[in-house]
């Protein structure tokens, strides 16, 4: 059993109860709402009669259904008007902070908590939506959450729930150029598979992790869920610090230097005890893909798809579906594929250094004949920093579209989505049958430069030809 | 092309489940897949049950298990390895349950799936791969066969049209088991009532008061 680790901290501090079934009461410390996953929570709220505990630690945006190209109201899509007519009376009956279109703070609920200083060291943090595990690149324990669980934190601000094992992913050495923390979390969810993590949260530590940036570290957050992991963290450091300081909800004059030593206490300490531990070298790691029809399928952008006889026996029928429905055959090489569309942008990719990256590879290069390519950044502060330095330009210069900040084509809620069997080169995070919108839509999962790569080429390229050598 | 089943939802103890069985074959059937997301466009849970698998069935042309008609009123689903994987939407153990299901039974599932299902007093249970294997091929030999899951016990009974009954272990985490057949998976109110203990917790956590000077 786990001792001394952050997630042991962090679990005590919020124990409310132990419950009878078994299960710990565990206080909630953010909780993060959107348009998709709340309104029936605030509907058995009512029907309850509970009202919420703690309608200051509940913050709301919205980011699933608003369109990329205009987001003038009401929304041509009835159905999402409704859902973001139906947030924003929620949260003016209970006194909710809602980021609405235009604040300038709206954007992707993982994107905007962290840049707005929300998300802090030390805290729990719960939303409707699996990706939450993105806010434990800050040393939370975050995680996704059902409606049920919604309308609990409502009520309580307290969640039953049950403790995880923690599996130490210790990774050595250091990322080559051209590799990103995306491609990191591909190769470990490749090699632990999809539900590798379940029932543990992943610890990420080690040189490699402690040398990436906070927005990198929220990618391979982000994606801990994809190896089936609901909790992901990295332990606060100078680097966390340094990102949230004089951030908007950040403490600021001598809170500050006490939130600093409290957060510095909750790192794992050196005599931590894990459940498990794995250790991956980072320079052995190349540009990674997928191929298939789930986060695991995934290859170095150097090799070739899986022959069944390569694979895990127990691998094999879900490899043949995949082969079938992305029609490609085992032993191909990935690289040289045709493309139809590329996006970048969602919750896993859609971050300032994410743009700049796929900047650096379309600057002075065009958009390859035929191809739709659109950047979405992930939230108004992005899209405003990324406009400040130009990016705007560089992408509609190189043929690619500049849209408005939302999940856009990571799932299939708003207009944005592919048609038919296209294939993409996409920066989210999940390449599931149909996810992108179409029911025989085909997904290839990369890091933003390798999307930009395979936009300027046509087809699935090594962005690391495409950079300039160090 | 969606039914819904005029079955109770769960409500209290979850102790004894009756009914026809239907089997979904395949590993890693992620929540995008039990309800595209298309169908996540809604303020209610109401009417979800025609979202249950719908890219799957359209593509399979009635031939998916939640179209045969002998699978028509199935209570119980016995699926693979890593079942609900993805996304977190409750959308996707609603529409099952609206669709009909008040039971799973699997080789795994993805957590927050499994959590969805305990909310809705929807118990996931398990097998090895091998047991589930005869599981489902027991429900697809003979779909008129009444099932029993005994939440007790933790015994799925089957009985077929002719022949002798048969019998398998299934497995429930201690936790989510007692929830289930003392009736507490329902558990709000038991948050909410723990005032003081809320209060208590909320003392020790600095940043509730933005690291105020104590």
């Amino acid at each position: 059993m786990s001792a001394g680790t952050l997630y042991d901290k962090v679990w005590e501090l919020h124990r409310v109860a132990d419950l009878p079934g078994g299960s710990t009461q565990l206080f909630i410390g953010l909780h993060l709402i959107h348009e998709v996953t709340s309104p029936q929570a605030f509907a058995a709220l009512r029907d309850l009669g509970l009202s919420m505990r703690h309608p200051e630690r509940t913050v709301a945006t919205v980011d699933h259904i608003v369109p990329t190209t205009s987001q003038a109201r009401p929304f041509a899509d009835p159905l999402a008007e409704e859902m973001l007519a139906t947030l924003e009376a929620n949260c003016a009956e209970h006194g909710i902070t809602l980021h609405g279109l235009g604040s300038g703070r709206q954007g992707i609920v993982h994107v905007i908590a962290p840049e707005l200083g929300l998300t802090q060291p030390g805290m729990t943090v719960a939303c409707g939506d699996s990706h939450t595990s993105t806010h434990g690149a800050f040393g939370a324990i975050a995680f996704g959450i059902g409606t049920s669980q919604v309308r609990d934190v409502l009520a309580s601000q307290s969640l039953a729930m049950n403790k995880l094992k923690v599996r130490r992913i210790r990774v050595e050495g250091t990322l080559q150029s051209g590799v990103f923390a995306k491609d990191l979390v591909l190769h470990v969810i490749r090699t632990l598979g999809v539900k590798g993590g379940v029932g543990y949260a992943y610890e990420f530590a080690g040189p490699a992790i402690e040398a990436l940036s906070m927005e990198e570290r929220m990618t391979l957050c982000n994606m801990a869920i994809e190896g089936g992991a609901r909790v992901g963290y990295c332990n606060p450091d100078a680097t966390t610090f340094a990102y949230l300081r004089d951030r908007p909800h950040a403490p600021a004059g001598e809170a500050w230097d006490r939130a600093v030593s409290w957060w510095s206490g909750l790192a794992s300490g050196p005599d931590a005890v894990f459940d498990d531990e794995v250790v991956f070298d980072a320079a052995r790691i190349a540009p990674t893909i997928t191929w298939g029809i789930t986060p695991g399928q995934g290859i170095g952008v150097d090799e070739a798809v899986p022959t069944p006889d390569q694979l895990d026996p127990e691998e094999r029928p879900l490899a043949e579906e995949a082969y079938r429905y992305m029609d490609l055959a085992p032993g191909m090489p990935i690289a040289g594929l045709p493309i139809d569309v590329c996006f970048i942008g969602s919750c896993t990719n859609g971050r300032l250094s994410d743009l700049q990256a796929a900047a650096a590879v379309a600057r002075g290069r065009h958009v390859a004949p035929g191809i739709k390519a659109f950047v979405v950044p992930g939230s108004e502060q992005v899209a405003a920093a990324a406009e400040a330095e130009g990016l705007d330009v560089v992408f509609r210069e190189a043929g690619f579209e500049w849209r408005e900040p939302g999940c856009s084509m990571c799932l299939a809620m708003n207009p944005d989505r592919l048609e038919g069997r296209q294939i993409s080169a996409s920066s989210s995070n999940r390449n599931f049958k149909g996810r992108q919108g179409s029911a025989s839509g085909r997904t290839l999962l990369m890091s933003p430069a390798m999307v930009a790569a395979a936009a300027v080429s046509g087809h699935v390229a090594d962005v690391r030809q495409l950079l300039p050598s160090r | 092309m969606g039914s819904t089943s005029d079955l109770a939802f769960p409500c209290g103890p979850v102790r004894q489940l009756e009914g026809g069985g239907v089997a979904v074959v395949g590993s890693d059937i992620d929540t995008d897949r039990i309800i595209p997301a298309r169908y996540l466009k809604c303020v209610t849970f109401e009417g979800l049950a025609a979202g249950a698998f719908a890219d799957d069935r359209t593509e399979l042309e009635g031939g998916h298990p939640f179209d045969r008609p002998e699978h028509a009123g199935a209570s119980i689903l016995v699926v693979n390895r890593n079942f609900g994987c993805g996304s977190s939407r409750e959308h996707a153990p609603q529409a099952l349950m609206r669709w009909g299901i008040r039971a799973v039974i699997g080789e795994s599932f993805a957590e927050i799936f499994f959590g969805n299902c305990l909310a809705l007093g929807i118990p996931c249970l398990t097998a090895d791969a091998a047991t589930v294997g005869q599981i489902q091929a027991a429900v697809v030999a003979d779909p008129s066969a009444s099932l029993r899951l005994d939440l007790e016990a933790l015994e799925l009974l089957l009985h077929p049209q002719a022949g002798d009954p048969c019998s398998w272990s299934v497995e429930l985490a201690e936790g989510p088991h007692r929830m289930l057949v003392s009736g507490q998976w329902d558990g709000t109110s038991q948050l909410v009532s723990h005032d003081a203990e809320l209060r208590a917790t909320a003392e020790r956590l600095p940043y509730l008061t933005g690291f105020a000077a104590t």
